[in-house]
C-alpha cells in the first residue's frame, strides 16, 4: 500500500533530493509515491503548501520562518524536520561592477571584494544613483547572506545600496538591462548570466558562511503532526536521494533527470556544472573548483540545527530593525524540528547529532562532535568576518552586529 | 475602483477584463509584461491587484506591497480569518488578489468571487480545447493506419477499419493506441508516414 504525497519546488538545482527520490524509486521503496508540483513564484509554493495543493514544499529557510511568525500575511505554524540542502549559491555582478571589484577573473576574497565594493558604493550612492542588488527573495538565505556580507564590510543595505526582488529566472535578464548591478541567486541562474555574457561570479556564498542553511523541507505543522510515519518514510527516502545525488558516478545521469522540462527545464551542463561544485566564472573563461559549493549529505547536512532557525530569525529582526522577542525566538526556534529527523534516522546508519544546537560559525578546522548515533566530523562551519554565534544569547549576538 | 489585471495569458486577462467591465465605476488595467511590472503597479495605484498564481513575478510583486507598507496605501493579500474559504477557491482556481487596505469586503468579494468563476471556466475551455485536440490527433493517426493496412494488405476501408478494432479488443488496448503503433512499425520499416 502506497501513500500519496505531494511536494511543490521551484525549477532550482537544490530542488534536486525529492526529485531524485521520487525518479530513483527511493520514496517507493519507503511506500511512498511522490508527486511533485512546480512552480514560478515561492507565493506560490507557499500558497499551495498552506491551502493543501501540497503535503510538504522546497522552501527558502527563512520563509518557513516569516510564515510561523505571520509576517506579511496571518501566522501559519510551519514544520522543518528536513534541510534540503546548505549554500549553493553565488554572487554575480555586472561585468562593470566585477571588474571594479574583483579584476582577476577568480574568485574573490570576501574581505577584499568586499572593501572595494564599499568605495564604488559609496561613490554611486553620492552620486544619486545607488548600486543595485537583486535577491531572490524577501526572506530568503540569499538576501540574507548577502546583506551579512554587505553590512559587514561596512556598506549599509538600504542606505548605501538597494536591495530589491527578482525572480530567479528573470536574474540574467535583469542584470542585462542594468536594473541591478548584482544579484544573489542559486544555480542554475548564476550560470545562466555568465553564459549569456552580462555577468561574473565574483563570490560563492559558501565564502560569507562556510555552513549556511539554504532551503528546507517544510510542511504546516498539523500536517506533520497527522501523518508523522509518511514524513519519517519521506525523510528515508530523501537521505538515500542525497547519498546518490553526491557520488560522483551518478552526476551525468542526474544533472540529464533534473534538466527535464517537468523539473528545471534547463540545461543538462550546467546543472551538471553545479551538482559538481564545479563553476564558470566569467564567459569563456575556465571552469574553477570550488568544494561544497552545495552541501547536501556529509557531516548530518541534512539535520536541521535549532542554532541555524535560531540565526535566521536574528538577521529578520536585524533587518526589520526591530528588537529580539523572547516568545517570536521561541517559535522560530520551534520551526526547526531535530526530533523528527532523529526520529525517522534512528536504527539507520546515518549519523545523528546529540545536541540540537550549537554555537554556529565556531569552529574553524575538522573537529569531532559527540553524537547519539555514529560518529561525526565537522569541517570548518565559519563566518568570513570570523564572529560565532552563539544560541544562548541572541540579543548579545544583534548587539554585537549592529 | 481601480483594479491591475497581471496576466502573461492575454486571453486570460481579456476573459476576466471582460467580465469585470460589467461592474459599475471599476477601471481596469491589463498588464501582461514583465518588465517595469512595479513601476507600473505604482503609476496605477490599484485597488486591488488580480494575479494568475503561475506568474513568476509574483514575489516581486509582494516584496514592493510589503515595502509599500510604509507608504499610505498598505496592500496586503486579501486574507485575514473570514476570507479563508473565498481565498482557497482563489487559490483553486489559480489567482491571487492583493486588496488596498480598508476597502470593504462587501466590495471586494463579488469581485474576487467573478475572477474564480472566470479563472475556472477558462481551464474548462483549455481543458476542451486539449481534449479536441487530442480526439483530433486521435482520429488523424487511425485515418493513417488503415491507409497503412488498406495500401500493404490490400484491405477496403471498413476492413482495414475492423482489423484495427478486432486488435484492439482482443489486446484489451485502445483503438488510437492500435493504430499508433501501426503508423509506428510503418516509419521503422522505412514507409512514408
Amino acid at each position: 500500500m502506497t501513500t500519496q504525497l505531494t511536494i511543490g519546488f521551484l525549477p532550482l538545482v537544490d530542488a534536486c533530493l525529492p526529485i531524485l527520490a521520487r525518479e530513483h524509486g527511493f520514496a517507493e521503496a519507503q511506500g511512498l509515491s511522490l508527486s511533485l508540483v512546480r512552480d514560478m513564484s515561492w507565493a506560490t509554493v507557499l500558497d499551495r503548501l498552506l491551502y493543501g495543493h501540497s503535503d510538504a514544499a522546497h522552501l527558502v529557510a527563512p520563509l518557513a520562518i516569516a510564515t510561523t511568525l505571520g509576517r506579511g500575511r496571518p501566522a501559519s505554524p510551519l514544520a522543518v524536520p528536513y534541510v534540503l540542502g546548505l549554500n549553493g549559491n553565488a554572487i554575480t555582478a555586472s561585468p562593470d561592477l566585477a571588474n571594479a571589484i574583483c579584476p582577476a577573473t577568480e574568485l574573490g576574497e570576501p574581505t577584499i571584494v568586499g572593501a572595494r565594493l564599499k568605495q564604488v558604493a559609496t561613490e554611486r550612492r553620492e552620486s544619486g544613483q545607488p548600486l543595485r542588488f537583486g535577491v531572490v527573495h524577501r526572506y530568503s538565505s540569499h538576501n540574507y547572506m548577502l546583506r551579512y556580507w554587505l553590512a559587514s564590510c561596512g556598506i549599509q543595505p538600504d542606505f548605501d545600496v538597494e536591495v530589491i526582488t527578482v525572480a530567479p529566472p528573470f536574474c540574467a535578464d535583469a542584470l542585462e538591462a542594468g536594473e541591478v548591478d548584482g544579484i544573489c541567486v542559486g544555480e542554475p541562474w548564476n550560470s545562466v548570466a555568465v553564459e549569456r555574457g552580462v555577468g561574473r561570479i565574483v563570490l560563492a556564498t559558501a565564502q560569507i558562511w562556510r555552513r549556511g542553511v539554504e532551503k528546507v523541507l517544510a510542511l504546516r505543522e498539523p500536517v506533520l503532526e497527522g501523518r508523522r510515519d509518511d514524513i519519517e518514510r519521506l525523510i528515508r527516502a530523501l537521505v538515500a536521494a542525497a547519498r546518490h545525488f553526491v557520488d560522483p558516478s551518478n552526476w551525468d545521469a542526474n544533472a540529464e533527470i533534473l534538466a527535464r522540462p517537468e523539473y528545471l527545464d534547463g540545461s543538462a551542463d550546467l546543472i551538471r556544472r553545479a551538482i559538481s561544485d564545479q563553476l564558470l566564472l566569467c564567459a569563456g573563461g575556465p571552469t574553477v573548483h570550488f568544494p561544497d559549493f552545495m552541501f547536501q549529505h556529509r557531516e548530518a547536512a541534512s539535520f536541521p540545527w535549532v542554532s541555524q532557525a535560531e540565526w535566521l530569525y536574528t538577521q529578520m529582526v536585524r533587518w526589520e530593525g526591530g528588537t529580539i522577542d523572547a516568545d517570536e525566538a521561541h517559535q522560530a526556534a520551534r520551526v526547526f524540528r531535530p526530533d523528527i529527523y532523529r526520529s525517522a534516522l534512528r536504527g539507520t546508519p546515518e549519523p545523528l547529532p546529540g545536541a540540537s544546537s550549537k554555537v554556529e560559525g565556531s569552529l574553524q578546522s575538522m573537529t569531532s562532535v559527540g553524537m547519539e548515533q555514529g560518529v561525526i566530523f565537522l569541517d570548518n562551519n565559519s563566518f568570513f568576518d570570523g564572529r560565532a554565534f552563539d544560541p544562548d544569547d541572541l540579543t548579545g549576538y544583534l548587539a554585537a552586529l549592529r | 475602483m481601480r483594479i491591475a489585471i497581471v496576466d502573461e495569458s492575454a486571453t486570460r486577462a481579456a476573459v476576466l477584463c471582460e467580465g469585470l467591465s460589467a461592474f459599475a465605476d471599476c477601471d481596469l488595467f491589463v498588464l501582461t509584461e514583465r518588465r517595469g511590472l512595479v513601476a507600473r503597479i505604482e503609476e496605477i495605484a490599484p485597488d486591488i491587484v488580480l494575479m494568475d498564481l503561475g506568474n513568476p513575478s509574483r514575489d516581486v510583486l509582494e516584496e514592493y506591497f510589503a515595502v509599500s507598507r510604509a507608504l499610505d496605501r498598505p496592500i496586503a493579500m486579501f486574507v485575514d480569518d473570514s476570507d479563508d474559504e473565498a481565498i482557497a477557491a482563489s487559490i483553486d482556481a489559480g489567482v491571487s488578489s492583493y486588496v488596498v487596505d480598508g476597502l470593504a469586503p462587501h466590495r471586494i468579494r463579488p469581485i474576487l468571487d467573478l475572477a474564480v468563476r472566470r479563472f475556472n471556466a477558462f481551464a474548462r475551455l483549455q481543458a476542451d480545447l486539449a481534449e479536441a485536440k487530442g480526439k483530433l490527433a486521435e482520429r488523424e493517426t487511425v485515418d493513417a493506419a488503415k491507409r497503412i493496412l488498406m495500401d500493404s494488405r490490400a484491405l477496403t476501408e471498413p476492413q482495414a477499419y475492423a482489423e484495427l478494432r478486432k486488435t484492439a479488443m482482443n489486446q484489451g488496448r485502445r483503438l488510437s493506441d492500435i493504430a499508433e503503433a501501426v503508423v509506428t512499425a510503418h516509419k521503422l520499416m522505412g514507409g512514408a508516414a
